[in-house]
């Protein structure tokens, strides 16, 4: 039973100051999760971040040299921000690599994400590499999203552009 | 008597602190220091290092803020500084929390999946 097992736990690491890696073991087969993390009526359903937020738009194109789109808006207040990219690698079941950056980036740096699905007894390991050009870009994205701190730089944006 | 480390711009400064995290000696120097105060030579004690191998260490730690030497007694003992530590701690903690809450609702949509499917199979064998 799913239930009695322990929470499985993220596991996160710095191993340089421009990278970010995370594995997660996902009790489902990689096939599945391999759907949940590409498939956009999937992907809306989980990849949300805090409570309060949705995703609106959620475009994927995923092949080679194709692009993806995603929109997450802020429920309360409506306010939205968004993430694209290119993929560089697609292939099903087992990896995929893609460029990304925000919409709306006072920090423009791009991103390198590989996400690879290994199954082992019908769980699946997930690990997400994410590679930034600057240490800034690092800092930038970690501060941003659905963050206070995005919130906040949102704000600084409007009132530049103002 | 401030660190070096914290003048500087925060983003700088995490970057500094990572940096200096990366290095399992200089965890284990810090770890010692977690349980008090130290000297040079009893930091290098525990390690199969010379005394200028530790020092070279301690400047990184210093340079981080993550400790402080005191300049005025003889031995110059070296001490924690928690400020740096929390401060990338806090870092990854926000960024834990946005992805351990995606998993979760991950973990409860491949749920729901796994039960529909075995419902839709034990019905097909019922059918039979």
């Amino acid at each position: 039973m799913m239930s009695a097992q322990a929470k499985p736990e993220l596991a996160i690491a710095t191993p340089s100051d421009r990278e970010i890696v995370m594995t997660r073991v996902v009790r489902a087969p990689r096939t599945l999760v391999f759907d949940a993390f590409t498939k956009p009526e999937l992907i809306k359903r989980w990849l949300l971040g805090p409570d309060g937020w949705s995703m609106p738009v959620c475009d994927v194109d995923l092949r080679v040299g194709g692009t993806f789109h995603y929109v997450w808006r802020n429920d309360s207040d409506g306010k939205e921000f968004g993430l694209h990219g290119v993929y560089r690698e697609a292939t099903p079941h087992e990896r995929v690599v893609h460029a990304e950056n925000f919409d709306q980036s006072w920090y423009p740096c791009d991103v390198i994400v590989t996400t690879a699905f290994a199954e082992r007894v019908g769980s699946t390991t997930v690990t997400m590499a994410q590679l930034f050009d600057s240490r800034e870009g690092r800092d930038a994205a970690i501060e941003s999203g659905m963050e206070k701190g995005v919130a906040a730089s949102f704000d600084r944006l409007e009132e530049i552009l103002a | 008597m401030e660190p070096i480390g914290y003048g500087r711009r925060s983003a700088e400064r995490l970057d500094a602190t990572f940096t200096a995290l990366a290095d399992p000696t200089r965890r284990a120097i810090l770890a010692r220091l977690a349980s008090g105060e130290a000297s040079v030579l009893e930091l290098a004690l525990p390690f199969a290092m010379s005394q200028p191998a530790i020092s070279k260490h301690l400047k990184v730690l210093e340079r981080a803020g993550l400790i402080s030497r005191s300049r005025d007694a003889q031995r110059r003992p070296c001490r924690l500084e928690t400020k740096p530590l929390t401060e990338a701690s806090g870092w990854l903690a926000r960024y834990r929390e946005r992805w351990e809450g995606n998993f979760a609702r991950l973990d409860a949509l491949l749920g729901e999946f796994q039960n529909d499917a075995k419902h839709s199979k034990r019905a097909t064998r019922q059918k039979r």
